[in-house]
């Protein structure tokens, strides 16, 4: 099979799944029982200041369902490890001292102050840990104490954290990026000019997961209150991919190692990552909702997809759909295609009709033969905007198939409708 | 405990009855309701709602069920079916609403539609709620002869805009065949009833019982003293076998003993045979041939002269009396009755098959099934008689039963008729279907005249 083997950042791990950071890696017992299910490496959970520790509440997770399934979105307000730091990181040294060839890589967070990051850097050295990444992420609780989002919605602070970070430790250090900014450039830029060793993204998304219509009280519901948590699962993977895809074609972000997180729960979800440019990646909902049992596909999975695409390493792939990530401007206009629905495969629902008719460009017929519900697409309407696609139940039923226009590809900037285009040479 | 020949009463226990006439489905909790409702793609223009005779707005309901607004999916489902809690356990959904689930056409498992309908409108009853009013007066008065369902679903439609209705019903309850013809392990707990107090529980329906049309009322009287008649009375008549001694001891009816069996307080005092034989290929003889195995009959054979395609009674149904122990004989009919000590004792048979021009013809070869009773189910008929007593106007009858148009409207003016007297499939949802269209149309011509 392939070579899953991944050197990030300097961190070598036998595969590229991280569990990160986050409740699975709390402890001791669950990083062993998730070295022993086969992950890559985990990031530990965040540590922070020597001193009385955190205190979390109850209940601390909310979770979007969406027909039926569970977890599609998932949010916490847990924060950072609420033991004391002597024992995680005495539990850390053991833990790398018997899975030397995993990724042990620390999360911390301390107050934005030089002495303070120059502390627990010291402590985390005395582990032989792999490497730090900075929560600059977490969007609640920590936030309101000047710690997590709240350093990482202000590029200066990364930069000026990350530069003291790198000046006070031999580790690698990786910054840990929050989704809840307008540009995820100001923080990825920082983070670089600081002198990180590579980005961590995305942490989770603000939100507010539901309302508990009974109670009258966001979840999750803490004694008859609710506040913002953190957002992620499945449902915040496109944001991730975006903002990754959105580093990793940066020019001043070059070279940037990054590391993915954000709904990741499969090869494939794992493999979009890597095409977009990660060099490893994160997961954290996915193994709370199924256990650590779900590494087993997870490797399998993406060794037989490279074999099968005559890949022998993972390296391979990384980055490798960048070059096709561009902006809006520059996509063909005459490219054309149009809907085609497979009338073997049909169980006529109707659904791309009434998609269609009801909210796009009434470019399905209803139609009647023999009795019999037929649904054709018109193609002089159809503007091949994929809702039909969408919109079926069965999988490869309708499909978009090209039609040649004849006519060579334009783009906006030399579109004769663009008021400030460019005349073609 | 009566014994004559093979046939006695309490062949089983007290507790094996119990359980036999139980309810035959176990209803979806919730959580079922749920992950099944979760199934429904809310097709448009949706092939299960036109295949359901009343029209119910069957991916409206499931969504509602989904969104957990069960009182919105029962009212969905009782708009157009106010006997939507009976059709829930009595419809063939295997060759209405589910056949034509897309599911099934897409993995061979429909949506269980039947089930949901039943968990809404399950729901609604146990808290006993009324979701429909009356429109204000009209100061119009309909007749609606039988309390069945096409009766009492004309009826609750009229009531509901503003009527005020007199059912005639010759039976001492309401209900029709849902009260004295369903097998009883589909609706039991006394469903039929409950039903029937939820479509009065709206008000302006008066039922008389006792009241035979031809007997105690004429239609010319009804036609007289009521601004519109509506005619569901049913199939009064039970088809013969044209056999010699057709009337001996041990040749019974099914419709007749399925009566007495819904009615029977303490089934075990009902009498069955050890060898029972049932001639047809309906849902009746299905019924009657489970419910004779579950009083404790040891041998039941339902003969029927064509194939299992050509049975009137669905494939699940056919399934059903397979999965009790029944013996489904295809190709055979009933040739002579065979007496000992003046008590049905044999029943010979003869195989049959169809010639060229696919008419039924004898094999030539004959077997023997001892049988100590002998069920008829083979078929129903309408009686007309009554209608002409004491009138001079005459309605048209369409080939053995009541003419009737779109609206369900008869040759006669201001009489309307549905259900199982006028043509059309003898189902319960087409009953309740008749009976709410032929109320719209009795509305609008009562707010016109």
């Amino acid at each position: 099979m392939a070579d899953l083997r991944t050197t990030f950042a300097g961190i070598k791990s036998p595969n590229p799944f991280w569990l990160a950071s986050a409740p699975p890696t709390d402890k001791a017992y669950n990083v062993v029982r998730a070295f022993k299910a086969g992950w890559g490496g985990v990031v530990w959970k965040t540590l922070g200041e020597d001193g009385p520790p955190i205190v979390n509440t109850a209940s601390r997770y909310g979770a979007l369902e969406v027909g039926g399934q569970r977890m599609v979105g998932f949010t916490n307000i847990e924060l950072i490890t609420d033991r004391p730091l002597q024992v995680n990181l005495d539990e850390i040294k053991q833990v790398k001292r018997d899975w030397p060839d995993r990724a042990l890589i620390v999360s911390l967070m301390v107050p934005c102050e030089e002495e303070s990051w120059k502390r627990i850097l010291k402590r985390v050295e005395e582990t032989n840990a792999d490497g730090v990444e900075l929560n600059f992420g977490c969007p609640h609780g920590m936030s309101e104490r000047g710690m997590g989002a709240a350093v990482g919605q202000v590029p200066e602070y990364v930069e000026m954290v990350t530069r003291w970070c790198k000046q006070n430790t031999r580790m690698p250090v990786l910054v840990k990026l929050t989704p809840n900014v307008t540009n995820i450039l100001g923080s990825a830029r920082a983070a670089k000019r600081g002198g990180a060793d590579g980005v961590s993204l995305i942490n989770t998304v603000n939100s507010i997961i539901g309302v508990d219509l009974d109670s009258m009280a966001p979840y999750p519901v803490v004694g008859g209150k609710g506040t913002h948590g953190g957002y992620c699962g499945p449902a915040v993977k496109p944001i991730a991919l975006h903002m990754i895809s959105e580093i990793g074609r940066d020019p001043e972000c070059a070279g940037l190692p990054i590391s993915g997180i954000g709904g990741i729960a499969t090869w494939r979800d794992a493999a979009e990552f890597h095409a977009l440019g990660a060099g490893t990646v994160q997961v954290c909902t996915a193994a709370m909702h199924y256990g650590f049992k779900i590494i087993d596909d997870m490797v399998d999975g993406l060794g037989n997809w490279l074999d099968a695409r005559g890949h022998d390493r993972l390296d391979a792939i990384v980055g490798r759909a960048l070059p096709n990530v561009t902006d809006w401007q520059h996509l063909d206009l005459n490219y054309k295609i149009v809907a085609r629905i497979d009338q073997d495969t049909c169980i006529k629902c109707g659904l791309c009709y009434i998609a269609c008719e009801d909210t796009s460009h009434q470019s399905i017929a209803a139609l009647k033969a023999n009795g019999e519900r037929r649904y054709e697409v018109i193609d002089q309407e159809c503007v091949g905007c994929n809702l039909c696609m969408y919109a079926c139940p069965v999988t490869g039923c309708i499909s978009m198939v090209e039609v040649p226009t004849g006519r060579k590809p334009i783009t906006w900037l030399e579109h004769p409708n663009n008021p400030l285009r460019q005349a073609a040479e | 405990m009566g014994n004559a020949g093979g046939i006695a009463a309490r062949r089983l226990s007290a507790d094996e009855l119990t359980r036999n006439f139980a309810d035959i489905h176990v209803p979806l909790d919730r959580e079922r309701a749920l992950i099944e409702a979760s199934r429904c793609y809310f097709c448009y223009d949706a092939p299960c709602q036109q295949a359901c005779p009343t029209g119910i707005d069957i991916p409206g309901f499931i969504r509602k069920i989904a969104t957990d607004n069960v009182k919105g999916a029962a009212v969905t489902i009782l708009n157009e079916n106010i006997m939507g809690g009976a059709c829930a356990r009595v419809c063939p959904v295997e060759v209405l609403c589910e056949s034509a689930c897309v599911r099934e056409t897409q993995e061979t498992r429909p949506i269980q539609i039947g089930a949901l309908q039943r968990y809404a409108t399950d729901w609604l009853f146990e808290r006993k709620l009324q979701p429909f009013t009356r429109a204000p007066s009209t100061g119009k008065r309909v007749a609606v002869v039988g309390a069945g369902p096409a009766g009492l679903a004309c009826a609750h439609r009229l009531a509901m805009r503003g009527h005020d209705v007199t059912v005639y019903e010759a039976r001492p309850k309401a209900g029709g065949l849902n009260e004295y013809g369903i097998a009883a392990y589909k609706v039991p707990d006394d469903f039929a009833q409950a039903e029937v107090a939820f479509i009065l529980g709206i008000g302006g329906i008066k039922i008389e019982f006792g009241k035979a049309l031809g007997r105690d009322i004429s239609l010319s009287a009804l036609r007289r003293d009521f601004d519109a008649v509506f005619l569901g009375m049913g199939l009064a008549g039970v088809n013969a076998l044209a056999l010699e001694s057709e009337d001996m001891p041990g040749v019974m009816d099914a419709v007749g003993y399925i009566e007495r069996l819904r009615q029977a307080a303490d089934k075990g005092a009902l009498e069955i045979g050890r060898r029972v034989v049932v001639i047809g290929g309906g849902n009746t003889a299905i019924d009657i041939a489970v419910q004779a195995k579950r009083l404790g009959a040891e041998d039941v054979t339902i003969a029927y002269r064509r194939g299992p395609d050509h049975m009137g009674a669905t494939w699940h149904e056919q399934e059903l009396a397979q999965t009790n122990g029944v013996t489904i004989k295809h190709w055979a009919r009933p040739l002579r009755l065979v007496a000992h000590q003046g008590r049905l004792k044999e029943v010979e048979f003869e195989y049959t098959q169809l010639d060229e021009q696919g008419r039924l013809m004898s094999t030539g070869d004959r077997f023997t099934l001892l049988a100590d009773m002998l069920f008829k189910a083979i078929g129903q008929s309408f009686v007309p008689s009554p209608l002409s007593n004491g009138a001079a106007e005459a309605l048209e009858l369409a080939g053995n039963r009541i003419q009737v148009n779109a609206d369900r409207k008869t040759s006669l003016t201001n009489v309307w008729a549905g259900g199982d007297c006028v043509p059309g499939e003898d189902l319960t949802v087409s009953a309740i279907q008749d009976g709410k269209l032929a109320a719209e149309s009795i509305d609008r011509n009562l707010r016109s005249a």
